[in-house]
């Protein structure tokens, strides 16, 4: 493999990205367009505070709570907020539900829609060519390349985010997972369950 | 001048296979961060919409070739320039030539948690009833348009069954050109495979889009 000179070429790629940047941030602070404190806020946010852990506890509260997958049924938007997740890119929620007959994937095929408030920042696959071509066309090929393979029967639904509806699939609840309690039941749930392309952890995997 | 997007992505091939990753990989290089947060913070000055920026973005020429944050950062670049608020040597020589220009909002460290959690709505109150019902038959449009559109290229001239009625929300299309909000009617509408694919579609398939009015016609 030609792996060194990869290498190579990734650090050059990488120093002159890390000079524009800079050069970016010094034009635009010097001009007073930004705040350079609140550039450390925006990344310490989306690094530590708004994440799939977030999404993973409305899962985990539809799964407890039957009263409040109705409201998510009804109302996503407002059932989430109620759970302090608002805000940019998820200003209009749905939530899908997963069944034994259907399973539900999320996409955005024109540039990389995604949940913020819930889910945080989309992985990069989300956001790469090969995902946004072939999840609307190919979407078992894709389940494969996360290592899924769902029943012949099981019916696919892929949802194309292409306007300000924001989607999170809300996966099937694991058998098994009668005695937990929320906190254990949101550690089951992943993030790839949550936009369709992966499955929660069954509890013996949880640990 | 014909708008060209280099973003409708859906259904193309020969891309290969898709790369998982873990949970907590959120950067890949160390000036991934600050693309990001830069972005965000010039977005928030209220200096352009979120669809001017999408258009900016999608109509990069070299698009293909750059990754995620290379573009965001590229489009950034280009929407400021277009403005006037930078010049492409002041961003080349990091230096200020030109006095900088009034802007709408500056974004301050302290009300980053409050802006964030507001957010930007789409919505607005109906002034209209709404053409379609759920459950109703309807056709995309089939020409090409000369601007940015959100109506994907696989879904265009295909007929689906309305499954969600959204509301009334900022018309992407008007919006990202700089001719207003003009906000229409959205729905969820759901295509069979076969529609999409033909008789290579895979058994049980079935996508959505979500479509404004001005996208549909009825069956």
């Amino acid at each position: 493999m030609a792996h060194d000179h990869h290498h190579d070429h990734d650090h050059s790629e990488l120093g002159e990205m890390d000079l524009r940047v800079r050069a970016l941030q010094t034009v635009l602070a010097q001009k007073g367009y930004i705040d350079p404190a609140a550039l450390d806020v925006l990344i310490d946010t989306y690094q530590t505070k708004i994440g799939p852990r977030n999404g993973a506890r409305v899962v985990a509260k539809a799964w407890a709570e039957p009263a409040f997958a109705d409201w998510l049924k009804r109302d996503a938007t407002a059932a989430i907020a109620s759970l302090g997740y608002t805000g940019r890119q998820g200003e209009h929620m749905v939530a899908l539900f997963d069944t034994p007959e259907e399973h539900h994937m999320v996409v955005c095929t024109l540039c990389s829609c995604y949940p913020w408030p819930v889910l945080g920042l989309p992985p990069t696959w989300y956001k790469s060519a090969p995902y946004r071509s072939r999840a609307v066309r190919d979407p078992r090929g894709v389940l494969a390349d996360f290592g899924v393979t769902l029943p012949e029967a099981t019916r696919i639904r892929v949802w194309d985010s292409t306007a300000e509806v924001r989607y999170l699939v809300i996966p099937k609840r694991p058998a098994g997972t009668e005695g937990l309690n929320e906190d254990e039941l949101a550690a089951l749930v992943t993030r790839d369950s949550m936009i369709g392309t992966g499955l929660p952890k069954r509890p013996a995997e949880a640990a | 001048m014909s708008y060209t997007t280099h973003a409708d992505l859906g259904g193309r091939e020969g891309f290969g296979r898709v790369v998982p990753e873990p949970e907590g990989e959120l950067w890949h290089a160390a000036w991934e961060p600050k693309a990001l947060a830069l972005t965000l913070a010039m977005g928030a000055t209220g200096s352009w919409n979120i669809d001017a920026s999408r258009s900016a973005r999608e109509t990069l020429p070299d698009y293909a070739a750059l990754s995620y944050y290379q573009i965001w950062l590229a489009a950034l670049a280009r929407l400021m320039i277009e403005r006037g608020l930078v010049t492409e040597g002041e961003l080349a020589e990091a230096q200020v030539h030109l006095a900088p220009k009034p802007l709408a909002r500056l974004l301050r460290a302290a009300d980053v948690p409050a802006v964030l959690a507001r957010g930007s709505a789409t919505e607005r109150p109906a002034t209209t009833a709404a053409r379609f019902a759920v459950g109703d038959r309807v056709r995309t449009r089939a020409g090409r348009v000369d601007h940015h559109t959100r109506l994907p290229g696989y879904a265009a001239g295909r007929v689906g069954t309305v499954e969600r009625v959204h509301g009334t929300h900022v018309f992407a299309d008007t919006n990202a050109q700089g001719l207003g909000e003009q906000p229409q009617w959205l729905y969820a509408v759901r295509f069979d495979g076969r529609e999409l694919w033909g008789d290579e579609a895979q058994p049980g398939l079935s996508v959505s889009i979500d479509a404004w009015d001005d996208y549909l016609e009825r069956v």
